[in-house]
């Protein structure tokens, strides 16, 4: 029977779980802390000595905690890029701009554990020597904002945060940023343009890459709220104890947002890996299943963004066989692992972790129509292909929903979406691309017979 | 206007001259399947050195990047993706080698989308630099769909409105679409609107809907003017450039906007319904406003002036160029433009001559002045070679010689507080000391006390410089040579009308010491003609020594003469001109 493994929101939904300091430190809180300020330096075979900041950071790469924002990037990696050399500080930014339509669960760890929260983050600044950090959230997370405010407050008072912490020597200044409504403000770089007060404009890649050119042209990590809660958990369980949940290269939990057409939408922290999102929609611990006499249509795995999956798809996936060796295996959509790299193989992404499905009442054109219009409307405009695309797709498909349609607009819309993936200043351009690139595929039936019914009703009326 | 990059660069002081870069410094990559060494470092827009981009390579091997948003002298922007091209780098095996072709050379890892192996992923040239063995494909089929792709996107939201845009026959828009379009159009949506004729300036018109955001008008007025007047509002397709209030455009360098705008977004109000450009004749020239000698391109059609716009030198003004100093030509074409020569007769007062009457009249007068009893006037916006044949008459007459100071406010960027172009002219030709205008007053007391009988002055009005009307009616004889009509023109015994600078040839030398040369744009009204023509003639009938009558031969004679412009020669001077120790 698959089931929860809660680690993140461990406590979360306990009854008499509050976000308060008291309640927290009453279950271990910032105990990793302590644990990590204590740790004395480590005797290398070859002599030399690894200090306690590299060793967490050996650990968070050892444990192979990858990035949980949306494009599973490992996180030790990330820290280990950072220039530590340019005599600049560094800074961190927690990415609390939760906006991918689909996804709750950041905001699950801000409003009922936010000391969690600021525990990883307190750990992440150690490791790598930040002096000040900044929690960028999202706007329209007021009371989140409120309540991290409250709890950094709370943090200050008993020294885990602020000059000298719990008499280390280690002073660390956090401070929340609220953002101001705008999607865009979760890709990285935009989010260190809008932090620095100007519009959120995606950097170039090159040469602003935030582990060299970040906030302020200085080295800057910004990683997801789930992931600088990892951080705490690998430091009190160990990385060897950490890799051991989860599946090899995706381990740990992660938090999983099931929304659309279940009987239980939620969010659901499972092993990585270890639940299929066949599960994960049916079983009774998860969604539970489509409403009665629904068929299940198509899944949307990993946030608006990835890729569309459509019910009865199989894909090819490298699976060990009992001889040891890897061989390519017919996998059925319902049975892939909700995972990384089982979604990367199916041609779509867990992205941010948000399972949204589709039943067979809904209108696949009507679907994509409200996303491209979400996509048009937060494309942030700044370079060409996105900016132009994104709204000519929308009125593309709004012509369609709207009686307007031609045959040949399913291989228009592939058209335009070809043009603006990989051709972008940052990933937005694959994001608005990809739903309309893959439901028009998958389901280009659909598109072409409401074209073509469009077509012969309008020829109908002119010839009236 | 895209004016032509120039390679000559500043005279730099001895400790910053560039050494010719070792071997290392250079970097083999193949652009178009041609093999070319390239510096691994380039000058930015600062020009700071920085890893060479793949547009700069691009440039070194003759092949021209299409961009909208990239400017030489601005920083990268890198959001009009018009400049994507497909490239690859030399395949790494595991042991990070180099992977080799049966044949022995380097295997090329074609760049692609890493989701989607078999599409090939563009990089933008303005922003990625070179590494050692890259190969970039600017003529590849996946470039120009690119190309294409973009274009169209820029396209689909556009008027087309060329037939009444002022930028049609400069635009980008237009040309790109020549080069790299399609012919037809896929779209048949609704455009989107955006603002028209948004009053952005006191000389600056938008038209939104032409826009494309390139930024490059929010970089320059941020990064170069330093005035943070510009920015974007809105999301998305319905982008919008917008000055924080409207109508708050108004630095003195604005016009520079409508310059750099590849498209007809940005115009001027001066110059928009103007004229068409294809009509208009191009010639090099130069800013008289201050002394910072900006070099400009003055945009003519059958002997008007239209406007001028900035010529890339950066020795001296990069790309720019001030608005007062570019909308400065007006006085050019006024109606009461000196047009005949005048000789006042004591008993009819002043009469309408011919040239050789005037000429002969004066050689006449000069002919029996005794020697120090000349002094002789010479405004700093007179060209060098006609200050220069001045001094010769001065030399003459042992006459006293000044100039006129003009002195304003001045900016960190171009704008100098010497209001004169030629001022450097006037002290390296001697007709001025370190000072100018110290001599004015001994002028005026010798004027006062009778030793001076003679004035002679060119494009200054005396009267407002301490040289009143009353002491010009004590004087024998007052030669003036001007280009309007003033009080000094009035008293004057005889009146040589003189050319703008737009009308005739010659050198200025700003206030850095840049000997630089301008070309003659339009033709000078009625018998006005060129002071160095007539200077040179009557030189001649005065001192009787010749010279030449070609501009290029008087410059070279005069650098041979004057040790100030040592070693110049006119054919040497270039475009951008010739810095001289001041």
């Amino acid at each position: 029977m698959p089931q929860e493994h809660r680690l993140i929101l461990k406590h979360a939904d306990q009854p008499g779980y509050t976000p308060d300091l008291e309640c927290y430190l009453h279950h271990g809180g910032y105990d990793a802390l302590k644990k990590v300020l204590a740790l004395p330096p480590k005797d290398l075979p070859d002599g030399k000595k690894l200090s306690p900041q590299e060793q967490v950071r050996e650990d968070v790469k050892a444990s192979g905690l990858r990035g949980r924002g949306g494009a599973g990037f490992s996180a030790g990696i990330k820290w280990s890029l950072v220039d530590r050399r340019s005599g600049k500080p560094i800074y961190l930014i927690c990415n609390a701009d939760e906006s991918e339509p689909g996804t709750f669960k950041d905001r699950q760890i801000i409003h009922k554990d936010p000391h969690q929260l600021i525990e990883g983050m307190i750990l992440s600044c150690w490791a790598n020597d930040v002096k000040l950090a900044y929690l960028y959230i999202r706007g329209e997370m007021p009371q989140g904002a409120k309540l991290l405010n409250k709890a950094l407050d709370e943090a200050r008072a008993k020294n885990f945060l602020g000059k000298n912490i719990l008499g280390s020597g280690y002073d660390l200044e956090i401070y929340v940023h609220r953002g101001a409504g705008a999607y865009i403000c979760g890709e990285e770089t935009g989010l260190i343009e809008s932090l620095e007060g100007k519009r959120a404009y995606p950097r170039i890649k090159p040469p602003y890459f935030p582990a060299v050119l970040g906030l302020y042209m200085c080295p800057t990590i910004v990683n997801n709220v789930e992931t600088l809660c990892h951080v705490k958990h690998i430091v009190n369980m160990g990385p060897g104890e950490y890799a051991k949940l989860g599946t090899p290269n995706n381990t740990g939990t992660r938090i999983v947002s099931l929304s659309g057409d279940v009987k239980r939408p939620g969010y659901f922290e499972i092993e990585v890996g270890k639940v299929t999102i066949g599960e994960l929609i049916n079983d009774p611990a998860f969604g539970g299943g489509l409403r009665d006499g629904r068929k299940l249509k198509a899944i949307i795995p990993g946030g608006s963004s990835s890729k569309i999956l459509k019910a009865g798809e199989t894909f090819k996936l490298n699976r060990k066989g009992a001889d040891g060796q890897m061989t390519k295996v017919d996998v059925p959509l319902l049975d892939l692992p909700y995972d990384f790299d089982s979604l990367m193989a199916a041609g779509t992404m867990s992205g941010s972790g948000a399972i949204i499905v589709l039943d067979d009442t809904r209108d696949i054109v009507a679907a994509l129509a409200n996303l491209a219009d979400f996509y048009a409307h937060e494309s942030c405009g700044q370079c060409t292909p996105c900016r132009e695309g994104s709204l000519w797709m929308s009125k593309a498909l709004h012509r369609l929903t709207h009686g307007h349609g031609r045959k040949a607009d399913a291989d228009y819309l592939l058209h335009i979406a070809q043009n603006i993936q990989g051709r972008t200043i940052c990933a937005f351009g694959e994001a608005c691309a990809w739903p309309v690139l893959s439901y028009v595929k998958k389901f280009k039936d659909d598109f072409e017979a409401k074209g073509a019914a469009d077509e012969a009703r309008n020829a109908a009326a002119a010839k009236h | 206007m895209s004016a032509p990059a120039t390679t000559e660069a500043k005279p730099a002081a001895p400790t910053a001259a560039p050494a010719p870069p070792p071997p290392s410094d250079k970097i083999k990559i193949k652009v178009d399947g041609r093999e070319i060494e390239v510096p691994k470092m380039m000058p930015d827009w600062q020009g700071k050195p920085q890893p060479t981009t793949m547009l700069q390579a691009c440039q070194l091997a003759a092949h021209e990047v299409p961009h909208y948003c990239y400017h030489p002298k601005l920083p990268i922007a890198g959001n009009c993706r018009m400049c994507l091209v497909e490239f690859g780098t030399p395949q790494m095996g595991p042991d990070r080698k180099p992977v080799l072709n049966e044949d022995g050379t380097p295997k090329i890892a074609k760049s692609v989308l890493p989701y989607e192996p078999t599409t090939p992923r563009g990089a933008i040239a303005c922003a990625t630099p070179i590494s050692p063995g890259m190969e970039i494909y600017p003529n590849s089929p996946a470039t120009k769909q690119m190309r294409e792709a973009v274009l169209e996107s820029l396209l689909i939201n556009h008027p087309l409105d060329c037939p009444i845009c002022d930028q049609a026959g400069e635009c980008k828009l237009q040309e790109y679409s020549v080069q790299h379009g399609q012919a037809e159009s896929r779209f048949v949506e609704a455009k989107v609107h955006k603002p028209k004729a948004v009053d952005l300036g006191p000389r600056i018109v938008l038209d939104d809907e032409r826009c494309v955001l390139c930024t490059r008008c929010i970089r320059f007025t941020k990064d170069i003017a330093g005035d943070d007047a510009l920015g974007i509002v809105n999301r998305g397709s319905y982008n919008t450039i917008a000055a924080w209030a409207e109508g708050k455009f108004d630095n003195n360098y604005t016009l520079n906007t409508v310059d750099i705008c590849p498209v007809g977004a940005l115009t001027s109000k001066d110059f928009r319904f103007q004229m068409r450009v294809w009509f208009m004749k191009e010639t090099k020239s130069l800013c008289t406003s201050c002394g910072t000698g900006c070099n400009i391109v003055v945009g003519s059609r059958e002997e008007k002036v239209y406007r001028y716009e900035p010529r890339q030198n950066d020795a001296v003004n990069s790309t720019w160029m001030c608005d007062s100093g570019r909308l400065n030509y007006k006085w050019i074409g006024r109606a009461d433009r000196l047009q005949k020569c005048g000789m006042r007769i004591a008993e009819r007062g002043m009469l309408e001559v011919a040239w050789p009457t005037a000429l002969k009249g004066i050689s006449a007068k000069l002919a029996s002045a005794p020697s120090s009893s000349v002094a002789i006037v010479a405004s700093a916006r007179q060209t060098t070679e006609e200050l220069w044949l001045l001094s010769k008459l001065a030399k003459k007459f042992n006459a006293l010689t000044d100039s006129v100071a003009r002195n304003g406010e001045g900016d960190k960027l171009l704008v100098n507080a010497d209001k004169n172009p030629n001022s450097n002219g006037a002290r390296l030709t001697g007709i001025s000391g370190p000072q100018l205008g110290a001599n004015l007053a001994k002028i005026a007391e010798g004027i006062r006390s009778g030793s001076i009988r003679t004035l002679i002055v060119f494009g200054e009005d005396v009267t407002k410089h301490g040289i009143g009307a009353d002491l010009l009616a004590k004087l024998d004889t007052l030669i003036v040579s001007d280009i309007l009509p003033n009080a000094t023109t009035a008293a004057a015994h005889f009146v040589l009308p003189g050319c703008a600078h737009v009308e005739k040839r010659g050198t200025f030398v700003n206030v850095k010491g840049r000997v630089q040369k301008f070309m003659k744009a339009v033709e000078a009204p009625g018998d006005a003609r060129p002071e160095w023509e007539f200077l040179h003639e009557l030189v001649h009938n005065v001192t009787g020594q010749n010279g030449f009558s070609t501009i290029e031969g008087l410059f070279n004679q005069m650098a041979h003469e004057v040790p100030g412009f040592a070693g110049l020669e006119w054919a040497k001077l270039g475009d951008t001109g010739v810095t001289v120790q001041i």
